[in-house]
C-alpha cells in the first residue's frame, strides 16, 4: 500500500502493535535539557530504574543559561539550582551533558543537528515542543511532557496515538527578501493555531526543495505553532550534503547503507494525505504577527486588522483581546508600529544563516536611537562560526549586543526579558502574552525583518531601508 | 497516577480561546524541580486582575475548568497540568486541546474532556448564571452532566482504562521488555549513538 513519509518512519519504529492499544514506538534519539527533566529523573530514582539507552540520550543547558558573564556564578539561585540539578542527574545516571561553557553547548534543537545526531528516518523526542525542528531531516520528531521523558529514559519507547497526515505543498519561487520564516508565519496564519492538530505535516513542493537545511529547520520548528504533532520534509541531496562529515554522521559502509535507506524516505506517488494545503510561493511577502498567538499574522504591507471583520465570534474576541494587550489600533499600517527591542536568535532563527542574513542588513548601518538589539547565537558552535566570519563585529558596529548562546529572550527564563509595555520584533516562535517578559509585546518576524526593524525603529523589511536597492543589487 | 472515575464539582467558566501554556504557567515558574507548588503560578498574569474569573469569591473551590477552544497550545511543559492540579482542578472541558497538553493531562489523571463548542457555550451560560451549579464528569459513562445538559464525550478505550485504574505507563511498557529487546537487536548499525566520538 502506498504510504506517506511519516507513515514509513512510524512503521519502521513499531516495537509492539496490539489490538486496542496504542502502537509502542522505539525512540532513536532523546534530547534533554534542564527544564523538563528534573522530575523525570526523580521518577527513575523513586522506582530504582536506570536510563535504558545512555547511547541514545544527550543533554545540554539552554533555557536558563545567561547570555552575559557566563564565567560567573548564575545570579538567579532558582535557575542555578535547576542547572545544577541537571548536572547532578546526568552525572548520577551517566548521561552525556554539554553544560554552559562547553563548546557543544547551545539550544538543544541547534545542537542535535549540528552534531549530526539528527538524521533522516529517525524518531527524535525531547521535553520541548520545538522538537518538531528535527523533522527537517525527514525524522519523525516531536515534543513530549515530563512523564514521557521519564518513560523514554526508562524504556526508550513511547506508546503513541495514531496521527493523521497533511501535505502542505509550496510550489514556485519565493520572491526576493521572503524567507522560510515568512513562509511558515503565512502558513500558520492560513491554517490557524489549531489547524495542524492531530496531523503530521509534510512540507513539499519545489519551493521547499530549494530551501537549505537551516531554512527547512525554521519551517519544521514552527509546525507546533499550527498545533501539529510534527512537521517533516523528505530528505534529499541537500540533507545528505549537510550531514556528511558531521561528528555523528555515519561513515564508510555505514554511510552508504544509511543513504540507501534515506533515499527510500519519500512519500509514495499514489499515497493519499488526509488533508492537503497548497500555497503559491510567489504570492508571499515579508510576514509579521500583530496579535498574541502565532496565527495572528499579516503581510508587513498590511494594516492591523479590525476585529469586527472576523466572522468567527471566538476569533473576534481573541483579536479584540490581542489588540488590547498589544496596544494596537485597527487600521494602523504595520510599518508604523514602533519597537524598543529586537531579538535575533532562538531554535527558530538562531543558526548561522540567520545571523548572516541579519548581519547583511545592518552592515554599514546603525540601529535606531532607543532601540536595543540582542543577537544570541543558537549554540557556541554558531557563535564561533559567526566570529570567524566577522559577524559579531558587524552587529557590534551597528550598535547591537552580541551575546552568548542560549534560548534567551525567546522565553525569558534567563535575565533577557522585555520590561512591561516594551515591544519587540523577535525572530523567535511565540508571541504569547508575557512570553518575553511580563507585559511585553512581541511581533514575530524573520531575521531580515528584525534587522531592518532595528535600523528604522519600526517594523520594516530590508527593502524599506535607504540605499536598499544598491545594497541588494 | 491518581485514578479518575467520576467527579462532581463547581465550574470556572473561562471565556478565552488559545489559553496557551505561557498563560497557564509562565516560564519563570518552570525553574522549580518538583511536581508541586505551582498553584500560585496558575494563570498568574490574568489573576493580577481582581475581576478575573478565578479571583471571584463564588469560584473558590471550583474544580472543573470550562475553557475556550485551543486550550493548552504552545509549550510541552507538563507544569501546566501540575499547576491546574495543584490549584485543585480535576477536569478541564474545551472544544479543542493542544495535543501535547492533552497527552500530559491524561498521564497525570487530569481529565481533559472534548465537547462541541455549543455545549461549552451552554455550560458557560449555565455556570455564569448560577455559580453554585455543579458539573459531573463521568469517565465510566463517558458523559458530562449538569442541570439540563447531558453530553457524551469520546475517549479511547485504552486511555480510559488507564485513567480508571490509575495505571503507570512505564510499568505497562516494561511488561513488553522482550519486544523492546527484539527491536533493539535488529536496529541497523548506521543509526547514530550519542556517546562521545
Amino acid at each position: 500500500m502506498a504510504r506517506t513519509l511519516a507513515e514509513k518512519v512510524w512503521e519502521d519504529h513499531v516495537v509492539r502493535r496490539a489490538e486496542g492499544e496504542p502502537d509502542l514506538l522505539f525512540i532513536d534519539l532523546h534530547l534533554l535539557h534542564e527544564v523538563t527533566s528534573p522530575q523525570a529523573f526523580d521518577g527513575l530514582r523513586m522506582n530504582g530504574r536506570p536510563v535504558r539507552r545512555l547511547d541514545l540520550t544527550i543533554a545540554t543547558e539552554d533555557h536558563n543559561t545567561p547570555t552575559l558573564d557566563i564565567d560567573k556564578p548564575i545570579a538567579d539561585p532558582v535557575s542555578r539550582t535547576q542547572l545544577e540539578t541537571l548536572r547532578k542527574n546526568c552525572a548520577e545516571f551517566g548521561v552525556r551533558l554539554h553544560p554552559l561553557g562547553d563548546v557543544e553547548q547551545g539550544v538543544v534543537h541547534v545542537v542535535g543537528p549540528q552534531l549530526g545526531l539528527t538524521q533522516p528516518g529517525m524518531t527524535v523526542v525531547c521535553g520541548d515542543s520545538h522538537t518538531s525542528t528535527h523533522g527537517a531531516f525527514g525524522a519523525l520528531a516531536f515534543g513530549i511532557g515530563t512523564s514521557q521523558v521519564e518513560h523514554v529514559l526508562a524504556t526508550q519507547t513511547l506508546p503513541l496515538a495514531p496521527f493523521k497526515t497533511m501535505a502542505i505543498t509550496v510550489d514556485g519561487e519565493l520572491p526576493g527578501g521572503v524567507t522560510a520564516k515568512d513562509l511558515i508565519l503565512a502558513i500558520i496564519a492560513r491554517i490557524g493555531t489549531g489547524g495542524g492538530q492531530g496531523y503530521v505535516i509534510e512540507y513539499r513542493g519545489s519551493a521547499i526543495e530549494k530551501l537549505s537545511m537551516e531554512a527547512r529547520m525554521t519551517i519544521c520548528n514552527m509546525s507546533i505553532e499550527a498545533g501539529a504533532r510534527a512537521g517533516m520534509i523528505a530528505p534529499d541531496r541537500t540533507t545528505f550534503d549537510y550531514l556528511q562529515g558531521r561528528p555523528h554522521a555515519p561513515q564508510g559502509e555505514d554511510w552508504d547503507a544509511a543513504v540507501a535507506y534515506w533515499k527510500t524516505l519519500r512519500t509514495d506517488e499514489d499515497a493519499v494525505f488526509d488533508h492537503e494545503v497548497v500555497i503559491d510561493a510567489a504570492s508571499l511577502s515579508p510576514f509579521v504577527t500583530w496579535g498574541t498567538n502565532p496565527g495572528q499574522g499579516a503581510p508587513l504591507s498590511a494594516s492591523v486588522p479590525d476585529p469586527a471583520g472576523f466572522e468567527d465570534p471566538s476569533d473576534r474576541l481573541a483579536a479584540e483581546k490581542a489588540l488590547e494587550y498589544m496596544a494596537l489600533e485597527p487600521g494602523t499600517p504595520l510599518r508604523e508600529v514602533k519597537v524598543d527591542t529586537v531579538f535575533v536568535g532562538s531554535c527558530t532563527n538562531g543558526r548561522i544563516e540567520d545571523l548572516r542574513s541579519a548581519a547583511s542588513v545592518v552592515k554599514g548601518r546603525r540601529i535606531a536611537d532607543g532601540v536595543r538589539m540582542l543577537v544570541v547565537p543558537g549554540s557556541v558552535r554558531v557563535a564561533l562560526q559567526a566570529v570567524e566570519e566577522g559577524l559579531d563585529k558587524v552587529f557590534k558596529e551597528a550598535g547591537a549586543e552580541w551575546r552568548h548562546a542560549g534560548c534567551s529572550m525567546c522565553l525569558g527564563m534567563n535575565p533577557d526579558q522585555l520590561a512591561p509595555g516594551e515591544r519587540s520584533a523577535s525572530t523567535s516562535n511565540r508571541n504569547f502574552e508575557g512570553r518575553q517578559g511580563k507585559g511585553g509585546r512581541t511581533h514575530l518576524v524573520s531575521p531580515q525583518v528584525a534587522a531592518a526593524t532595528a535600523v528604522t525603529g519600526r517594523l520594516s523589511s530590508p527593502a524599506d531601508l535607504p540605499g536598499a536597492a544598491v545594497l541588494e543589487a | 497516577m491518581e485514578a479518575f472515575t467520576t467527579h462532581t464539582g463547581r465550574a470556572v467558566p473561562l471565556r478565552r480561546s488559545n489559553a496557551d501554556t505561557d498563560q497557564i504557567i509562565p516560564a519563570h515558574w518552570l525553574k522549580k524541580v518538583t511536581r508541586n507548588g505551582f498553584e500560585d503560578g496558575l494563570f498568574e498574569a490574568w489573576r493580577k486582575d481582581p475581576e478575573f474569573v478565578l479571583n471571584r469569591p463564588e469560584r473558590q473551590g471550583a474544580t472543573v475548568l470550562v475553557a475556550g477552544p485551543d486550550f493548552g497550545t504552545g509549550s510541552s511543559r507538563e507544569h501546566a497540568v501540575w499547576a491546574l492540579q495543584n490549584y485543585g482542578f480535576k477536569a478541564v472541558i474545551s472544544s479543542r486541546f493542544a495535543d501535547i497538553f492533552r497527552g500530559n493531562s491524561l498521564k497525570n489523571g487530569l481529565l481533559t474532556v472534548i465537547l462541541p463548542q455549543e455545549t461549552v457555550e451552554e455550560l458557560w451560560q449555565l455556570t455564569e448564571a448560577d455559580p453554585t451549579i455543579e458539573i459531573t464528569v463521568d469517565l465510566q459513562a463517558r458523559e458530562v452532566r449538569a442541570e439540563g445538559i447531558t453530553a457524551p464525550f469520546e475517549l479511547d478505550d485504552n486511555a480510559r482504562w488507564r485513567l480508571l485504574n490509575g495505571l503507570d505507563d512505564i510499568s505497562l511498557t516494561l511488561q513488553n521488555e522482550a519486544d523492546i529487546a527484539a527491536y533493539e537487536a535488529e536496529r541497523p548499525s548506521y543509526k547514530p549513538q550519542t556517546l562521545q566520538v
